[in-house]
């Protein structure tokens, strides 16, 4: 058991590392679809079925489409694609962000009470889940959807100026 | 197979003679030994293995099983389809390969191997500019995941590869990696015609995919499980004692067998909705760079595509392996499913055969205005059909036409709308 999980955390760790160190933007995004697969492996080994299958469905299927659409709808040429190694001053914005994330993801793990399964626990149907999102976490889910419908509409409202400028054959990438 | 067809004879002939109720009762046709007959095989097979490794090689059988027969009917599939095709246009199709070196034609069975073979020793072209490893591993990763999709089909009574409890989900997950395997394959091949046709491909397959799936939650819902074995069980009575409970008998199942099957023809790139590798206008859009095998892989996972959902559709609509009769029922249950899968594969056929390309506006018009708000409408239908499951007398009258009114209502409404100053088309070259 804990081979196979050291092999998918090295598996998502690897494609997320390399992700961040190849210059084409086309195959970042595919090793990140690649780290998104191994995030659903460690579902599937940790016995949550329906998270694995949503996770593939929804982040394979769905959000690798709306990131390879942006970036081939934002770039204007192949050229384009490659980012350009002068990121160097951008480092430290980034390691702020990142590790603000990490701060509060971490916090969260850590304060969280975990309970730890016994052995002989029934496993976790999909109709329990459906049970407890439409029950006791309804609201989360409904601010959840919202909050997903305010992106998009946010989303459409960035795009569509950019759109216009394409008409009129800019020459400035946005 | 054929030895699989002389116990059915038998055993029919049996059930006629004894006054066909008694045997069925006795037996019971859950337990026949012809219905348990591959698992019997499999056994004989795999028996004498110690017990821990009897499992393993069980499930590496079963994969082999399921890929064999698939990959052959994926051979004869594409000799029934340029048959049908060319009958349907007056022409007698390929009937010259039969048996090498000899003169025994066998009406052209040979085809579909001579193809295999042509395709092997085809030469592998990649452009020099490709992106080589992308451009290899797109019909890699194509037909992985289009394989994937077959272990949660029930294929008669034992006879389910990967039993799950979130099987409906996990076949449309594993449906889901094709659009990446699309894009792939028109991106790596450095040319501005695969990269346009890939992104119109995207386009249409995102399209139809939300009708696709918006049409399995009001099975999801009624049936009240995501396992498909459990989905087939539902469907597994006779009302009145001949009408088969099978949700295409009820008016939400009707139109959501009709609207799965139509996004089933798009997101299996089949006619009227290829315009993925439309050949007349886009060169075979992302397939323009490949060649010998790959090219043929792509075709392989675009008739496994259709082989699942067409299986997929008989599971969630047409009962699955459910007899459509109780007296039909010496047939065992995998001879039905087969019967019913063959029939949705003719039925693709056909309609490839008989029906026009769509446009890409036109093809996206029917998805966003049509398909979507019916397949929501119809979960509506389906909320209001699970609710009134305990109606009886006139009210079931009343059910059926409230039912009915919710499914003609929009068709009719949303399909005058939206062919208002298309329709009645003029033809002024034709």
């Amino acid at each position: 058991m804990i081979v196979a999980f050291a092999t998918i955390a090295l598996f998502t760790l690897a494609a997320a590392a390399v992700a961040m160190t190849l210059r084409n933007l086309i195959h970042s995004a595919l090793l990140l679809i690649g780290s998104w697969l191994g995030i659903a492996a460690f579902y599937l080994w940790a016995g949550a079925e329906f998270v694995a299958f949503a996770q593939v469905l929804i982040y394979v299927g769905a959000v690798s489409m709306v990131v390879l659409f942006a970036v081939l709808l934002t770039r204007h040429s192949r050229a384009d694609l490659s980012v350009a190694p002068d990121a160097a001053r951008r480092v430290i914005p980034a390691l702020l962000a990142g590790g603000a994330v990490l701060g509060v993801l971490f916090g969260g793990v850590l304060s969280t009470p975990l309970r730890v399964a016994t052995p002989g626990a029934p496993a976790f149907g999909v109709r329990e889940l459906g049970r407890l999102l439409m029950g006791p976490h309804a609201a989360a889910l409904l601010i959840l959807g919202a909050l997903l419908t305010v992106a998009l509409l946010g989303a459409m409202v960035i795009a569509a100026p950019s759109r216009r400028e394409d008409g009129s054959n800019s020459p400035d990438p946005s | 197979m054929s030895t699989a067809l002389l116990p059915v004879a038998a055993i029919s002939g049996d059930a006629i003679r004894s006054g066909l109720a008694p045997l069925c009762a006795a037996l019971g046709p859950a337990d026949s030994t012809l219905e348990r007959f591959p698992l019997l095989l499999r056994d004989l097979a795999t028996g004498w293995l110690p017990e821990p490794w009897r499992w393993i090689v069980n499930s590496l059988l079963a994969i082999v099983v399921v890929f064999v027969a698939f990959a052959l009917l994926f051979a004869l599939l594409t000799l029934a389809e340029r048959k049908l095709v060319a009958r349907v246009q007056n022409r007698p199709g390929p009937n010259r390969t039969g048996i090498p070196l000899t003169q025994i034609r066998l009406g052209g069975l040979g085809q579909p191997f001579a193809d295999g073979i042509k395709m092997l020793t085809k030469e592998d072209l990649v452009p020099r500019d490709a992106d080589r490893v992308l451009h290899f591993l797109a019909p890699v990763a194509l037909l992985a995941f289009s394989i994937l999709a077959f272990a949660v089909i029930p294929y008669g009574r034992h006879l389910v590869p990967v039993e799950l409890d979130a099987a409906v989900l996990y076949f449309f997950a594993a449906g889901a990696a094709t659009e990446l395997a699309v894009f792939m394959a028109g991106w790596a091949s450095r040319n501005k015609y695969s990269l346009l046709a890939a992104m119109r491909a995207l386009a249409q397959l995102i399209s139809y995919e939300l009708p696709l799936l918006l049409s399995v939650v009001p099975v999801v819902l009624v049936a009240g499980t995501l396992s498909t074995t459990g989905i087939v069980e539902r469907q597994g009575a006779w009302h009145f004692g001949f009408l088969p409970a099978w949700h295409v008998f009820t008016p939400w199942g009707f139109a959501g067998f009709l609207l799965f099957f139509v996004a089933a023809l798009a997101e299996a790139n089949r006619s009227p909705f290829d315009l993925p590798e439309a050949e007349s206008e886009l060169i075979a859009g992302h397939l323009t760079e490949y060649s010998g095998f790959k090219y043929a892989l792509f075709f392989m996972a675009e008739y496994f595509g259709m082989c699942a959902l067409s299986g997929m559709a008989v599971t969630l609509f047409l009962g699955g392996w459910q007899a459509p009769l109780p007296f039909l029922e010496f047939l065992p249950s995998y001879g039905w499913f087969a019967l019913k899968l063959l029939a949705l594969l003719a039925g693709f056929m056909w309609i490839r055969a008989t029906f026009p390309r769509l446009r890409i506006d036109q093809l996206t018009r029917l998805a966003w205005k049509f398909l979507v708000p019916l397949a929501l409408i119809n979960l509506g239908t389906a909320a209001f059909w699970s609710l009134t499951a305990h109606w009886t007398g006139p009210l079931q009258l009343l059910r059926w036409a409230v039912a009915l009114t919710l499914v003609i209502g929009p068709f009719v409404g949303l399909g005058r709308r939206l062919s208002a100053g298309t329709a009645p088309r003029t033809y002024r070259y034709a």
